[in-house]
């Protein structure tokens, strides 16, 4: 006892193998994430042309003054311009509709992929993984050869007359015209985001103890019932984690906007593009950014208290 | 509520048969079970006990047979329409749900009205004594506490039949006993039928009313604690219920009052007939604690047998020696320790003498 006392007085606590480990990914990050986003931070309180941290800052009589213009932050207010303010909301509004849509499809996919058999489960999960082997440029390129005009989802579609759905739904103008619309946009970052949601939540469904609802069906529920009551709330933390790593990424999303989606589709990823090059307005695009990480922030805080919360449940 | 009149035959396991592909592991077992009984199966892992609780509880179809609970053939209905309740093994209890609302989750599925779950619930924790816990989730309670949640639960509704799978399993020794009296009091103030599994023959014989004594899907013996303790059919259920010596013999007097065997080390007069005859192969079962020890030879030449001490084992209450015999055969004996200290008490190397009255054995012939 004594002796191993004393082994730990030896070494700081923190100076162990493990904050070794955690310590470089951190670095990393610190490196290419948080310095990053404080230089985009600064380039959102500069003026065009003046982004040097020299330029935002001055000493004068001892103390540092730190001169900010928040004139790019008024520009994103509704009533200087609403274009913000709609980019930020159709982003969200696509993020969340795809993930509604990957959860639909996620879940049923990801609970049977956990109850089959025993051998066949890596087999799925790989299945799962497959579109990763190829670009994922490539991958959105191809759904623009199924959509448009004469391709074999485009004519499916238009043949079944689901098209017309699609128009009352507001999914598409006009009947036939698939492509650059909301449905192709979502289509595509369904089709991308699918295994984002899927994995957490097979893994969540896998660890499931059986025997619960086995419990379930002793004490009176059908499958239908002991599937709402216990299946789902017990993997409600791997609904929360695929829904986050779907949700995040597509409110920033460029690429498939750009290539599938139209120009009823803006989203704040060609805003910031444009302001950047189009406009030659760093500091605009900084601060149109700057806003979007908040945005995102918030829900990301959530998803780690839940995460927290279902830590210690599990203890 | 009764709609077959014979009390004793509550529930009826009919020639159940359970196959999985080609190993029966229940293979023709026949049983009835009476009204407000605590049974007990009791075998070790793999003999098939909890399979047969769980074609009970119907997670599992008998490949074929009938079983029957209060003149109602169970068959075809899934076990959440059958009025019997379990309590799983380790639980399983719902870890996102308070205890309070496991305990109403079985209630709530049948649609009772709020103010009868409320009531019912409240009973419930009252009767196992967690009022000041209904609050709180799984995971912030003992061992104990979660196994009277699971208790509580498998009991709300009211069920025709409880099963209990290992429900002590779980839990230390030391709570384990506490626990084995306390569960046996609640199921027996709440007058439920109770079908318990165990591979712990001390908690069968404690717990239930009668035990069935199985192994390889097959029932080797059905009896009270007592009798399948004191008068163990077969040479299997002797050595598996408690300590037993096991000493292979043949008969050489066979009268209807006594009966005389021999073996390699002694010589036995049985003071009871058997059903044999002459020249017949046997196996004489002698329990440790009916053994006694002296240091001179007795003067009647049959029920003793002489031996060195080769190993004691202090238990506190009692001590257990471990006799060589003069075939090599250990014979095992335990003493009451009713005295704090004993001078010459046996200790290690000693030669002794083992003595057994005539009522001592139980004479298996198969």
């Amino acid at each position: 006892m004594e002796a191993s006392d004393k082994k730990a007085t030896w070494r700081p606590s923190w100076w162990r193998g493990r904050t070794a480990v955690i310590g470089v990914p951190y670095f990393w990050l610190l490196l290419f994430f948080l310095a990053p986003f404080l230089i985009v931070a600064n380039y959102s309180v500069s003026e065009m042309g003046a982004i040097r941290a020299e330029d935002i800052s001055s000493v004068s009589e001892g103390a540092i003054r730190l001169v900010m213009k928040y004139t790019n932050y008024q520009r994103l207010l509704p009533t200087q311009d609403t274009l913000y303010l709609y980019a930020y909301w159709a982003s969200i509004k696509y993020a969340f509709v795809t993930t509604f849509f990957c959860l639909l499809i996620g879940y049923p996919f990801a609970y049977f992929m956990a109850r089959a058999k025993q051998s066949l489960q890596p087999t799925l999960l790989m299945l799962v993984m497959l579109p990763f082997w190829t670009s994922f440029l490539l991958r959105v390129y191809a759904w623009k050869g199924l959509l448009d005009e004469g391709g074999w989802v485009a004519s499916l579609i238009t043949g079944t007359h689901f098209d017309k759905v699609l128009v009352l739904m507001g999914a598409i103008e006009v009947p036939g015209q698939l492509m650059h619309t909301t449905f192709s946009l979502i289509i595509g970052m369904t089709y991308t985001y699918l295994p984002f949601m899927i994995l957490p939540l097979y893994a969540n469904l896998s660890k499931m103890d059986l025997r619960l609802l086995e419990a379930a069906s002793d004490l009176g529920a059908t499958p239908w019932v002991a599937f709402w009551r216990v299946t789902v709330p017990l993997s409600k933390a791997g609904i929360v984690a695929g829904s986050m790593l779907v949700f995040i990424p597509c409110v920033g999303e460029y690429v498939t906007p750009d290539l599938l989606g139209g120009p009823s589709t803006l989203m704040i990823g060609r805003v910031i593009w444009d302001e950047n090059f189009n406009n030659n307005d760093p500091p605009m695009a900084a601060a149109v950014a700057v806003v979007l990480v908040l945005l995102i922030v918030v829900p990301l805080a959530y998803f780690n208290k839940y995460q927290a919360e279902a830590q210690e449940a599990r203890k | 509520m009764s709609t077959s009149a014979d009390n004793t035959k509550f529930l009826q396991i009919q020639d159940v048969v359970k196959d999985f592909g080609g190993y029966k592991a229940v293979n023709h077992v026949n049983l009835d079970i009476a009204k407000g009984e605590i049974f007990a199966l009791l075998g070790s892992s793999g003999c098939g006990k909890t399979t047969l609780l769980r074609m009970l509880a119907g997670f599992e179809t008998p490949t074929s047979g009938r079983i029957i609970l209060n003149g109602q053939d169970l068959a075809g209905l899934p076990p959440y329409e059958r009025p019997l309740n379990m309590m799983f093994q380790s639980y399983a209890l719902f870890p996102h749900l308070t205890v309070w609302d496991n305990i109403a989750f079985g209630l709530r599925r049948d649609n009772w009205p709020r103010d009868k779950v409320n009531e019912r619930v409240e009973q419930m924790l009252k009767l196992v004594q967690l009022g000041k816990y209904a609050k709180r989730k799984p995971h912030q309670l003992s061992g104990g506490q979660q196994q009277r949640v699971a208790l509580a639960r498998s009991l709300a509704k009211q069920p025709e039949l409880l099963l209990l799978d290992e429900p002590l399993g779980a839990l230390d020794k030391k709570l384990r006993e506490e626990t084995q009296i306390e569960l046996v009091n609640i199921i027996e103030s709440v007058g439920v039928t109770c079908v318990m599994v165990t591979h712990d023959q001390e908690e069968a014989m404690t717990m239930a009313s009668r035990i069935a004594v199985m192994s390889e899907g097959r029932f080797l013996q059905v009896g009270s604690p007592s009798e399948v303790y004191e008068t163990p059919a077969t040479r299997f259920v002797a050595d598996f219920i408690g300590n037993v010596n096991l000493m292979d013999g043949t008969v050489t007097v066979d009268e209807a009052d006594h009966v005389i065997i021999d073996c390699a080390d002694c010589r036995h007069y049985v003071g009871h007939g058997i059903t044999g005859t002459v020249g017949m192969p046997v196996t004489v079962a002698l329990r440790p604690e009916k053994i006694a020890l002296q240091r001179d030879k007795p003067a009647d030449p049959a029920n003793c047998v002489g031996g060195k001490i080769e190993e004691l084992s202090y238990f506190g209450s009692e001590t257990v020696f471990r006799i060589k015999l003069a075939s090599g055969m250990v014979l095992c004996a335990s003493m009451a320790n009713t005295e704090r200290h004993s001078d010459g008490a046996f200790t290690w190397g000693d030669v002794v003498w083992a003595t057994w009255s005539p009522q001592a054995h139980v004479v298996l012939t198969q």
